[in-house]
């Protein structure tokens, strides 16, 4: 057993904050995932990382928590992307570039003067590669309350996100509140994002919003499938990346272990690219296909 | 006129995805002379156009240019494709992108000499392009970008120039200044032209031969030897009827299997 | 701000500076958003291993952007939008996140690589830099007129037999060479701001793509020296100054050219 799970594994505090964090922050990025990558707006989904990354470390420099910070940044740039028109912004967009780039560049204006100002170290490494062992319990049930609350979002809207994703034409003239859906979606976007950059962080986010969704997809048959099996890879990538991350204080003489993320992400890419022998067998019995743009976009 | 043709298609066979695309297409294009590829959409016209520019492979057949085989590059040809999307923030006049016709292949950038400027610049005027010259390729109309393709591919002097669907997204004013602009290429520069369209009626007055393409199988001479009933008939493999009205043609194709000519210009479904 | 130390300082910026005005150029002519995102996040992975294992950072950088950029080529061929890589680029950071776990430099070593330091450079590595930039520039020189006709109309190019995606792979070379020397001054994760940024401002102002490309390294050097002014001066990070300052150029361009869309242009 040694082997596999090191030694104070399950009695750790820190490891059972993790867990449960990381469970429900990778449930909601998966379905909130498979949604992004159907609608195509996976752009917007990277676009929110950078304004989260910009929000936490802003959080963190005004003493207030990251989660918050990811959060709130999170939400307004959903509902300025809204307002600008999401649909018209696409990774080539050199604009979209630039602001983000700015995003970014205050983000490091943040961490820079919280280190030197306030003395902490590990603000980078928290806000941008997450530090799940190191979360606040009593953040648990917040991060639970959105989580539900975005999925329950998610469900009710479902069928009008996914008809508005393949016609806009469609769509409206069933009369469905399109402006509304949308920015309901990229709310849920921006918490999705939110949360899951306290746990991998900000800039990592990306890999459990799309990683999952992605490999789920070139499988599944019904919408319904793809969610489920997003979430399992979600989930699982999390709880084997908290163990990992665990077992390799261990491993090295040095005991620094290596980060959560970094498991996570690779078990999430790892996911991907063994899923793709696996998914040519199921082309065949027509899978749920996500609209394919049909030059290489960045970013997206 | 004994010299060989400037392109020789001879039996040329592409398939791709199991349909044949192109069935044993045979025609030449001569100096001088203005040839029309007409079929409607999807009847594989781009596709024999990407074949003479060597950018498909053929399953049978074979295209000679000025006698010789096809080889990789061939500067004997100006190309101007279908569409092309300019953006306006391009940093780079019509002057500029014309020029490039000259010496895009050439490494590194010296300077252009005297004659070759004076080159440039005639060809701008060939073009009726003074105007817009200094302007911004991508803030130019669809007439006015299409002068400048022209006068890029022209520039190097071609024997050849293929335009594939030139006139497809023109005002009818525009068309007839180009269909005027490209038969003043061939006559005065002798420069042969091929190029294809879905409505052969624009370029009636000046088409000296003519390719009619559909389903893969091509019929080729002059209009008077082509777009006649017997001809069409045998080339769509049912009944064509052809009608001339007052300079113009018609031709009418009553529904068969053949789907794809249903709602196209150039033809009239009779039920 | 001039005392010998920084003297190494004023020197690889400009250098960096000339690199990314005419690299730049061409990225944003050609609109490669996406290789000017993935081959630094390449490079960030390549610079964190390097640190691990003792060996000169430059190496890591350059090997690890090459393999970024060579890796695009080869996907790029297949002409699809992949969520590979999409989580792809996020591997490079977590890979590189993972080796600087392992210094116990992790923190600021992070901060340097994705943000950008001053002094990024050291005096032993110069002679490096200095080497990549002129191969740079004289790449691009030398493809200079096929750059141009595969960016703006790649299917002509073809047709003329001037192979644009070898082009494409030449170019993506050149901008890993670009990155590699860029990464540590200005940091992978903002480096895009200042190839984008000057050259798109400067197609703003001018209508030729020589003096376009010329303009482009003028504002990258405003750029990255008022980057550096400043950043001496307050202590803020240099990435910080670099892209506020790139949006503000940008911004300017745009203004500009906003400006002159509305002069009524004169009737023929």
């Amino acid at each position: 057993m040694h082997l596999v799970i090191e030694p104070g594994f399950f009695s750790s505090g820190p490891v059972g904050t993790a867990l449960v964090i990381g469970a429900v922050t990778a449930v909601v990025s998966a379905v909130v995932g498979v949604f992004t990558v159907v609608r195509g707006q996976s752009f917007a989904g990277h676009a929110l990382t950078d304004v989260a990354t910009t929000g936490g470390s802003g959080a963190f420099y005004f003493g207030v928590s990251p989660l918050l910070g990811f959060l709130g940044a999170g939400v307004v740039g959903a509902g300025a992307m809204d307002l600008i028109g999401v649909q018209r912004m696409r990774g080539r967009d050199l604009a979209t570039g630039i602001v983000l780039g700015l995003a970014t560049g205050l983000a490091a204006l943040f961490l820079f003067l919280d280190t030197t100002s306030r003395a902490t170290t590990g603000a980078t490494q928290q806000i941008l590669f997450g530090s799940i062992f190191t979360l606040d319990p009593s953040t648990i049930p917040l991060v639970v309350v959105m989580s539900l609350a975005t999925l329950v979002v998610i469900a009710v809207i479902r069928r009008p996100l996914l008809l508005s994703s393949f016609s806009s034409e469609l769509a409206a003239a069933k009369g469905i509140g399109l402006r509304r859906v949308g920015l309901l979606f990229m709310l849920a976007l921006a918490v999705a994002v939110g949360l899951s950059s306290i746990a991998i962080g900000s800039v990592l986010s990306t890999a459990l919003l799309i990683g999952p969704a992605a490999t789920a997809i070139r499988f599944s048959t019904s919408l319904r499938s793809a969610v489920i099996v997003a979430g399992v890879i979600g989930v699982l990538s999390t709880w084997l990346g908290v163990l990992l991350a665990y077992d390799s204080f261990y491993w090295f003489p040095s005991s620094q272990g290596l980060p959560v993320s970094f498991f996570i992400v690779a078990l999430v890419f790892l996911a991907y690219l063994v899923s793709g022998p696996l998914s040519a067998r199921s082309a065949r019995r027509g899978a749920l296909r996500a609209p394919r743009p049909s030059r290489v976009e960045a970013g997206t | 006129m004994n010299e060989a043709p400037v392109l020789e298609v001879e039996n040329v066979t592409v398939s791709f995805a199991g349909r044949t695309v192109l069935d044993e297409v045979t025609f030449e294009v001569r100096r001088g002379e203005f040839t029309g590829l007409i079929g409607s959409n999807g009847v594989g016209k781009t596709t024999l156009l990407r074949a003479i520019l060597g950018l498909q492979r053929l399953d049978a057949g074979e295209i000679r240019v000025r006698g010789e085989p096809l080889s990789h590059h061939h500067r004997s040809f100006g190309y101007v494709p279908q569409k092309v999307l300019l953006d306006p923030d391009v940093p780079m006049r019509a002057r500029d992108f014309v020029a490039l016709g000259l010496d895009a292949h050439r490494y590194g950038f010296r300077r252009r000499t005297k004659e070759e400027r004076e080159l440039i610049e005639r060809t701008i005027v060939d073009v009726h392009a003074e105007e817009f010259a200094d302007r911004r390729v991508g803030t130019l109309s669809g007439g006015e970008q299409q002068r400048i393709l022209i006068a890029h591919a022209l520039v190097a002097r071609p024997a050849l120039l293929l335009l594939d669907e030139p006139l497809a997204n023109l005002d009818p004013k525009s068309v007839q200044e180009i269909v005027a602009l490209l038969h003043a290429v061939a006559t005065d520069h002798q420069v042969a032209v091929l190029l294809s369209a879905h409505e052969m009626n624009a370029l009636l007055a000046v088409m000296d031969r003519i390719v009619y393409v559909t389903n893969g199988r091509a019929a080729s001479g002059t209009t008077d030897e082509v777009v006649r009933s017997e001809v069409l008939s045998a080339l769509y493999g049912q009944h064509v009827d052809v009608l001339k009205l007052h300079g113009r043609v018609l031709v009418v194709v009553e529904p068969g299997q053949d789907k794809q000519d249903i709602d196209e210009h150039p033809t009239l479904t009779v039920s | 701000m001039f005392a010998s130390f920084m003297v190494n300082a004023w020197l690889i910026a400009t250098i960096v500076a000339v690199v990314a005005g005419v690299v730049g150029f061409f990225v944003v002519l050609r609109g490669s958003a996406f290789p000017a995102h993935a081959i630094p996040n390449g490079a960030f992975a390549g610079a964190a291993g390097a640190n691990l294992i003792g060996v000169n950072p430059l190496i890591g950088l350059g090997v690890f952007s090459l393999g970024a950029a060579l890796g695009i080529a080869r996907l790029s061929r297949r002409g699809r939008a992949d969520a590979v890589t999409a989580l792809a680029l996020v591997m490079m950071l977590a890979l590189g996140a993972a080796f600087l776990s392992q210094s116990t430099e992790y923190e600021p070593a992070i901060f340097s690589l994705l943000f950008g330091e001053i002094l990024g450079v050291s005096s032993g590595q110069i002679l490096p830099v200095v080497i990549l930039g002129v191969v740079c520039v004289l790449a691009v020189a030398l493809l200079y007129r096929r750059l141009l006709l595969t960016s703006v109309v790649p299917e002509i190019a073809a047709a003329r037999g001037l192979r644009p995606e070898r082009v494409e792979v030449a170019f993506l070379v050149v901008l890993a060479c670009a990155t590699t020397m860029t990464v540590p001054v200005v940091g992978a994760l903002l480096i895009f701001t200042l190839m984008i940024g000057p050259p798109a401002a400067a197609r703003c102002f001018v209508d030729r793509p020589g003096p376009a490309l010329v303009l482009s390294v003028v504002l990258a050097l405003v750029t990255v020296w008022a980057a550096i002014a400043c950043s001496y001066r307050t202590n803020w990070p240099v990435g910080f100054y670099v892209s506020a300052f790139s949006a503000l150029v940008y911004g300017v361009g745009r203004a500009f050219a906003a400006r002159r869309l509305r002069r009524p242009v004169p009737v023929a």
